[in-house]
């Protein structure tokens, strides 16, 4: 038998029409993810046109994107525009009217839809995963499919349990070779995504593979995964192995036969010999702490480079929005807002690594810091281990569990002009608020930058202790 | 049927040459907390067309001819980073039906095909030429699958799939075909529970 890669035996297991030259392959979906934002639209068309969902019981919802992160006095929620509380409000009723499982206010499990999923142990290797938003790409650490959808194919999803695709093509991202002191996942995939370009996955699907990922925990691995999109790719996954298992085993969603599961899947890894339309090698020893100076996730540099000079139009457009120079070092550039949280960093491994660094120590005058939990349930746990006092004496802000600073949609956004280091995923133009400069980092990075209140190497941090 | 059906489109131009459009660009996420799809075109580009009061800027997507022009012709690898739906609503809700780049992304893409935009990735020649000439009256043609120039009558062709180009052209949308195949899913489900 051919030897395949990963995703071909995912996607393979989940063909319900094969594709043809006139007509795309219709694929099943496992798992449907939805919040918001991106379905009420969705419901609304399947409702006009007579649908109904088709399997609510593979479908689970919360809400993340619109929800305030802070409570008023009154136990109230301060929602940014009745608009923002309207939306909430809708998913809330098309869930209810359709029963699908809900993890609305109440709920330990509601948060970022990303976290949610793998908490819920709803996220399992080989299946197909779903949700309205681009960052889906993170349940690929399990060992899925995993990718973003717009709302028409969510509507397509709730009504049919299927999507149309034609197959992408496969790239192995190669890391291979022992990581520096201090540098974390989120420097490997800023590292990945500067070497093949913000567009250097379009049309395909990745897999991370070598011993950096091997060694990485499930948390780190859904910080690489969940940037795949950044590269422009679908999806991105890692093979399924015993610290996959270990995540998953005792969670509500973790399968009954646990062991028979375990042995399916690891049958899903790359096959020896398998081939990939492209193949990208990466020396972890060449990889450091990085730091985003344009307004695209690709524009990275090592914390301690100098900004390179302008090879585009596009990249001096880049840099005048961020008031940035060539030849000038990264570190030491003053800043004004310290973001911890996302999709990308908000779970308790995140959230440690950060205290770690705060511990004793506070936030520079003038610096605004947040912290922004992935779910309810990592706050409960950060809360438990003490983090949270560590966060609050350090000076900074400790919030409830939502997408918040990532895209700025609850309200929570900075200042015309400020420059905020955030450990969320996109450095766009605006994406944080109107004239907002971002600079994506880890969250060590991003607080050892919110002790200084400049740009800073976290490795120059440690040795400050 | 969500819109009209799809053949050949004559109009100028609209040229935002910046690489990487991402879909914040086209429509930033304070808007994206609606419930309907009406009325997205007022905001799309907004931070290119209003000032922080309010008031209009002068750019060219705020002109009468901007708003004429059925044809937006972007730099490389538009449409990037969220998924958002927003962005083809908003795009089509102002007047466009054709996005021409040397890049388009993959989510984008596929959102477009299903509201009745027109995404193609031209030769980087084709792009240049369009990127250097705003406001050139050019022929999308859909049933030939090419893009013709004015002057130098070149034509270049595009790439779309037989499913996505039947669709557009038909006016159709893809859940009736998807729902048409009720029974080939029940039996997977019945084979994969």
């Amino acid at each position: 038998m051919t030897a395949r890669t990963l995703f071909d035996k995912v996607w393979e297991r989940h063909v319900v029409v094969p594709e043809t030259a006139s007509n795309p392959a219709t694929l099943y979906i496992d798992l449907h993810l939805i919040h918001e934002v991106t379905s009420p639209q969705a419901f609304t068309d399947i409702e006009n046109r007579g649908f109904g969902v088709r399997r609510p019981d593979r479908t689970l919802a919360t809400i993340d994107h619109s929800t305030p992160t802070r409570i008023n006095p009154d136990g109230s929620r301060p929602y940014v525009t009745d608009h923002a509380e309207k939306q909430v409000e809708t998913l809330l009723a098309n869930t209810r009217e359709h029963g699908i499982e809900t993890h609305g206010w109440e709920s330990e499990h509601r948060g970022i839809v990303h976290v949610m999923g793998p908490e819920l142990g709803a996220t399992q290797p080989g299946m197909t995963i779903v949700c309205g938003d681009s960052h889906t790409s993170t349940h690929g650490a399990f060992g899925a499919v995993a990718f973003g959808i717009g709302t028409t194919q969510v509507g397509h999803v709730l009504a049919t349990q299927c999507l149309l695709m034609t197959k992408p093509k496969t790239m192995a991202i190669n890391v291979n070779g022992n990581l520096s002191e201090g540098v974390t996942p989120k420097d490997v995939i800023l590292h990945i995504i500067s070497s093949i370009g913000v567009g250097g996955g379009t049309g395909y699907a990745l897999e991370y593979r070598g011993s950096v990922f091997e060694d990485m925990s499930m948390s780190g691995r859904m910080t690489v995964c969940n940037m795949s999109i950044e590269a422009g790719a679908r999806c991105g996954m890692i093979g399924p192995d015993q610290t996959t298992f270990d995540f998953i085993r005792g969670r509500k969603f973790a399968p009954k036969n646990f062991d028979t599961a375990c042995r399916n899947w690891v049958s899903l890894r790359t096959d020896g010999g398998a081939v990939f339309d492209r193949e990208v090698h990466i020396r972890a020893e060449d990889i450091a702490p990085m730091v985003t100076y344009g307004t695209h996730p690709g524009m990275a540099i090592s914390v301690d480079r100098t900004i390179p000079k302008a090879g585009t139009d596009a990249d001096s457009g880049a840099l005048d929005y961020m008031r940035l120079e060539s030849g000038k070092p990264v570190a030491g550039t003053k800043v004004d807002r310290v973001f911890i949280g996302s999709c990308t960093n908000s779970r308790l491994e995140d959230l440690r690594a950060a205290a770690h660094v705060l511990r004793g120590r506070k936030v520079a005058g003038g610096l605004t810091a947040i912290v922004v939990p992935g779910s309810t349930l990592t706050k409960y746990q950060a809360e438990e281990e003490g983090l949270d006092r560590i966060f609050l004496e350090a000076g900074a802000e400790w919030r409830e569990a939502g997408c918040s600073m990532c895209l700025g949609m609850n309200g929570d956004i900075g200042s015309p002009g400020d420059l905020v280091v955030s450990t969320s995923n996109r450095n766009f133009m605006g994406r944080q608020g109107p004239g907002v400069r971002t600079i994506l980092a880890s969250p060590q990075t991003a607080a050892a930058t919110a002790v200084t209140g400049v740009i800073t190497d976290p490795r120059t941090m440690e040795t400050m202790v | 049927m969500s819109f009209e059906p799809f053949t050949t489109i004559i109009s100028q131009t609209l040229v935002l040459p910046a690489t990487n459009i991402d879909t914040d660009q086209i429509i930033p996420a304070k808007f994206l907390s609606v419930t309907t799809k009406d009325g997205l075109g007022e905001h799309v580009f907004s931070n290119l067309r209003y000032n922080a009061d309010g008031s209009e800027t002068d750019h060219e997507l705020n002109s009468e001819t901007g708003k004429a022009c059925r044809i937006l012709v972007a730099g490389h690898n538009f449409g990037c980073g969220s998924s958002r739906e927003h962005a083809p609503w908003g795009l089509t809700d102002y007047g466009f039906r054709v996005v021409i780049s040397s890049e388009i992304a993959d989510i984008f893409w596929n959102n477009s095909l299903k509201n009745g935009l027109l995404p193609i990735i031209i030769e980087p020649a084709a792009h240049q030429w369009l990127l250097d000439n705003p406001g050139a009256k050019i022929t999308v043609d859909l049933t030939k699958q090419d893009v013709s120039l004015p002057g130098n009558h070149m034509t270049y062709g595009f790439n779309i799939d037989a499913f996505s180009k039947h669709c557009l052209m038909e006016g159709v949308d893809e859940l009736a075909y998807l729902a048409g195949q009720a029974d080939a899913i029940a039996a997977y489900e019945v084979g994969h529970e």
